[in-house]
């Protein structure tokens, strides 16, 4: 079994649901899925200049992480622009910062204070939660 | 660890009350000692800022999760600056007493 996905924190998620080619020829093209933390990490990196230290810190990953989801959202980019793709922002391994949980139990909504480890739920301690945007 | 859960009464068999801010009383159970104590909102009648003055009492009396039904945005960045931890759960005529057996099975 592999090793499980880290969740990354996300500041902000993207402001846009995707980015579409125009003047280009009709015939559709598979889309490309940009990942909401490979939006931060671009943002990270090449909008606010951190480092990869600095911006996987913010993150929650490890430096090593961090570059490789930077790398995989250049490259990303680069396909859809070469290869005149459509962009989808899509949820994926993200946290969102200050984001509310919902309890598949019990269907209460619970934040996670930064300082507390226990992720259950509150009310009827249940392991199944999900993030949801809020 | 102090939880507090929106009340409309002073005591157990009172319903919850999904208001936050503007909730009769407030029902704060310690886990240390399991008793509830009920402290009446003052400013359940008041016209305007309610939640912030609440999320600020909370803050006061050291509450480390607050259940109601729901939050303002104001009182939902104080709140989450202090850490403590919010419960939204749905109003369906729950008594305190059933809320508080759900939390301690």
């Amino acid at each position: 079994m592999p090793r499980r996905k880290r969740l990354r924190k996300v500041v902000a998620p993207p402001g846009f649901k995707g980015y579409k080619p125009y003047g280009n020829s009709k015939h559709k093209k598979q889309h490309v899925e940009l990942l909401y933390e490979e939006y931060e990490a671009i943002k990270l990196a090449d909008y606010d200049f951190m480092n990869h230290l600095e911006a996987s810190k913010i993150m929650g990953v490890s430096r090593p992480t961090f570059a490789r989801i930077y790398q995989s959202a250049r490259r990303k980019l680069a396909n859809a622009l070469v290869e005149t793709r459509e962009i989808r922002s899509v949820y994926g391994n993200a946290i969102l910062e200050g984001a509310w949980h919902l309890c598949n139990d019990c269907h209460a909504r619970f934040t996670i204070p930064d300082q507390m480890t226990n992720h259950a739920c509150p009310i009827c301690r249940s392991l199944e939660t999900k993030s949801i945007k809020n | 660890m102090k939880t507090v859960i929106t009340s409309k009464g002073n005591n157990l068999k009172a319903y919850f009350d999904p208001r936050f801010g503007r909730a009769g009383w407030f029902c704060v159970m310690d886990d240390a000692s399991g008793k509830p104590t009920f402290i009446e909102n003052e400013q359940a009648e008041a016209t305007g800022g309610a939640g912030v003055k609440v999320a600020e009492k909370m803050v006061e009396i050291g509450v480390k999760k607050v259940i109601s039904g729901d939050f303002g945005p104001k009182a939902k960045e104080l709140l989450d600056k202090f850490n403590i931890q919010m419960v939204i759960i749905s109003d369906d005529h729950q008594s305190i007493k059933e809320i508080v057996s759900r939390l301690t099975n």
